[in-house]
């Protein structure tokens, strides 16, 4: 009597375990991002494992939250931007990544954190409109000098990013920049204030100001930029000086598969499926490793922000920092901009 | 002295039945109004309450923290000030510009009326944001005006017309201008031409006419139609959001940033109860110089 109830218990266990262990659920941006990863990474992954990566969708970090907070986790893998992944570990938001599973090597340090680990760059570079502007600026200390290279300018309406670009024009070096000297690089956003004819909100609207002709220069992302003058926009910019910024890839506190989720990171961050990801999206992988694949046609090397030619060229923004300073930034930011 | 007359005690009588029946009446039109009033209840005093009750919220900790951070960064102090003084500005571009307008189609005979209302009504169909959208194809630096007024020589350099405040009063004007000009219509419509006549008969110049009888009689209209903009104009997003190039930053602007910055549906409440109180403080002024209940009896 005891046996068959014994034995369907354990059938019911083992049934409900390899469903849930073989599952992993990655939550990302939707849109032609999520499309790329799908296909760089969450179907190989899947056949790789031979488990199944179910797909789900976010708007940020308050989604996270939500769910931790509520005890309510549906996530094992979540894709945040950097800044984001930082304010999340220290609200204790994130499992520990296990480092025994993912390896790091041929990441930056500052993109690889005991809770977070960064899987993409995206680059803040300076641009120009090629039909009013001859000889584009080099520098953001060239992006500041309104005397040889006159117009209308355009930067982000964040702090994030340009207060380092400003400290960069001021003439800090790059290794020096971290922490950022706050009262310089306010003061100099001030300086050119007056030569700054929009604030940007939207990724779709920088390109569209630089297009359009709007403004004559403008910092904003490579991804976007590249795919404006495949077509056959009137911009172009370079990769002195970028600000490399990333998104990166966490593990909700509480996630029901957790040990899979660390393997599903270990393969999204590998040179491999980072190389991969190129071909559907003109992000930088953040493993350099991806170059040595032999996976990115020589061609297209070239091209992407982390290709080591281009990434000596440009400073990795400290998440942490942001992290830590966002908040009052954002509040300090918003008082300049209104004066 | 106590013993009443026959006619008295009818009249007590009476009165008593009349109370009852009043009573009555009473607790039907009650009942009648609990569906609505239950509505307005679920659907206004309970959120609101809410939204009260959550500004005192900050990181699950209760407390004055945001109400704090209003007076600890001067950004807050000058967003209520841009607000308000843009609401300012676009209401009286309202009145300046609809005025004439409400006026003229007063006058002009019904057929015509309704198809000069059309003119006023018709943009209104449109979605803000395209009308929006429009304003900045027609403002921006490589825009109509700019290349016309450069193609004619009367400028060299491309005026800033959008990407500041001058975008954003233009295009708010724009879309305010209906609010404005329909309820004065309504009034001004209702207006005997008689009393302008009997003004003019009388020996008054058209322009003391005006001053003196058909204004006061438009002001209601003129009243309810600038609180309406002026307080539309206190939530506005979309508008400053596009126009204003970053540079006009409006207290609705600065809910949505303070949700996304502090992931706290506190910071961004309290700017929600200020933002009220301040409309609050706003209705009770007008009311105490225009008495309201003689506005929006009519």
């Amino acid at each position: 009597m005891h046996l068959p109830i014994k034995l369907t218990a354990c059938a019911v266990l083992a049934l409900t375990t390899a469903a849930t262990a073989q599952e992993v659920t990655v939550a990302s941006w939707g849109g032609s991002y999520q499309a790329a990863q799908s296909e760089a990474m969450f179907k190989p992954t899947a056949k790789e494992l031979g488990i199944t990566v179910k797909e789900a969708t976010l708007s940020g970090l308050a989604d996270i939250r939500l769910q931790v907070r509520s005890g309510a986790v549906e996530w094992d893998v979540v894709d945040l931007g950097a800044t984001d992944c930082a304010i999340g570990a220290r609200e204790g938001l994130f499992e520990k990544l296990d480092y025994s599973v993912i390896d790091a090597k041929g990441i930056d340090d500052k993109m690889v954190n005991d809770h977070w680990i960064g899987v993409i760059y995206y680059s803040t570079v300076p641009a120009w409109n090629t039909k009013t502007v001859k000889a584009g600026p080099q520098s953001w200390a060239d992006f500041w000098n309104v005397k040889d290279f006159p117009g209308d300018r355009s930067l982000r309406n964040r702090p994030q990013v340009m207060l380092e670009m400003a400290l960069l024009a001021d003439g800090v070096a790059p290794k020096d920049l971290y922490p950022l000297d706050v009262d310089r690089a306010f003061a100099k956003i001030e300086e050119l204030k007056p030569n700054i004819a929009t604030w940007w909100e939207s990724g779709a609207q920088s390109v569209q100001l630089a297009k359009d002709g709007e403004i004559d220069m403008i910092a904003a992302w490579d991804g976007r930029l590249a795919a404006a003058i495949a077509d056959k926009a009137a911009i172009d910019f370079t990769y002195n000086e970028g600000l490399l910024n990333a998104d990166c890839l966490a593990v909700p506190k509480g996630a029901p598969n957790k040990e899979l989720a660390m393997k599903a990171i270990a393969k999204f961050v590998s040179p491999e499926q980072q190389a991969m990801l190129t071909q559907h999206i003109s992000y930088g992988p953040v493993n350099v490793r991806a170059f040595e694949t032999g996976l990115i046609p020589e061609e297209a090397q070239s091209k992407i922000n982390t290709f080591p030619a281009n990434l000596e060229k440009q400073i990795v923004v400290d998440a942490e920092w942001w992290g830590e300073n966002g908040n009052r930034m954002r509040e300090r930011w918003d008082s300049m901009i209104q004066r | 002295m106590h013993d009443m007359t026959a006619c008295q005690r009818g009249h007590t009588l009476n009165r008593q039945e009349l109370a009852a029946d009043e009573r009555r009446e009473k607790r039907q039109i009650l009942g009648l109004s609990l569906p609505a009033a239950a509505i307005i209840l679920i659907l206004l005093v309970i959120p609101v309450g809410w939204l009260f009750a959550l500004s005192f919220v900050s990181n699950g900790e209760i407390g004055l923290a945001n109400y704090a951070r209003m007076v600890e960064y001067s950004a807050y102090l000058s967003i209520f000030s841009t607000t308000i003084l843009v609401s300012l500005f676009v209401t009286l571009l309202c009145i300046v510009l609809g005025y004439p307008v409400a006026y003229l189609l007063g006058q002009l005979p019904p057929r015509l009326a309704t198809i000069g209302l059309a003119f006023v009504i018709v943009p209104f169909w449109t979605s803000i944001l395209v009308r929006t959208y429009a304003w900045l194809v027609i403002l921006q630096r490589q825009g109509i005006v700019n290349d016309a007024l450069i193609g004619i020589g009367l400028i060299d350099e491309p005026l800033r017309l959008a990407h500041n405040l001058t975008g954003t009063i233009i295009g708010m004007t724009h879309v305010m201008l209906p609010f404005l000009v329909l309820p004065l219509y309504a009034t001004v419509r209702n207006i005997d031409g008689d009393l302008m006549r009997a003004a003019n008969n009388m020996g008054a110049s058209p322009a003391r006419a005006f001053r003196d009888v058909f204004l006061p009689l438009s002001m209601p209209g003129l009243i309810a139609g600038s609180l309406l903009v002026f307080i539309l104009c206190l939530g506005f997003y979309v508008t400053p959001q596009i126009l204003g190039g970053g540079r006009v930053i409006m207290v609705s602007m600065k809910i949505q940033q303070n949700v996304q910055t502090y992931f706290d549906w506190g910071a961004g409440s309290a700017l929600g109860v200020v933002l009220l109180l301040i409309v609050f403080a706003i209705f009770y002024l007008v009311h105490r110089l225009a008495g309201l209940d003689r506005i929006f009896a009519r």
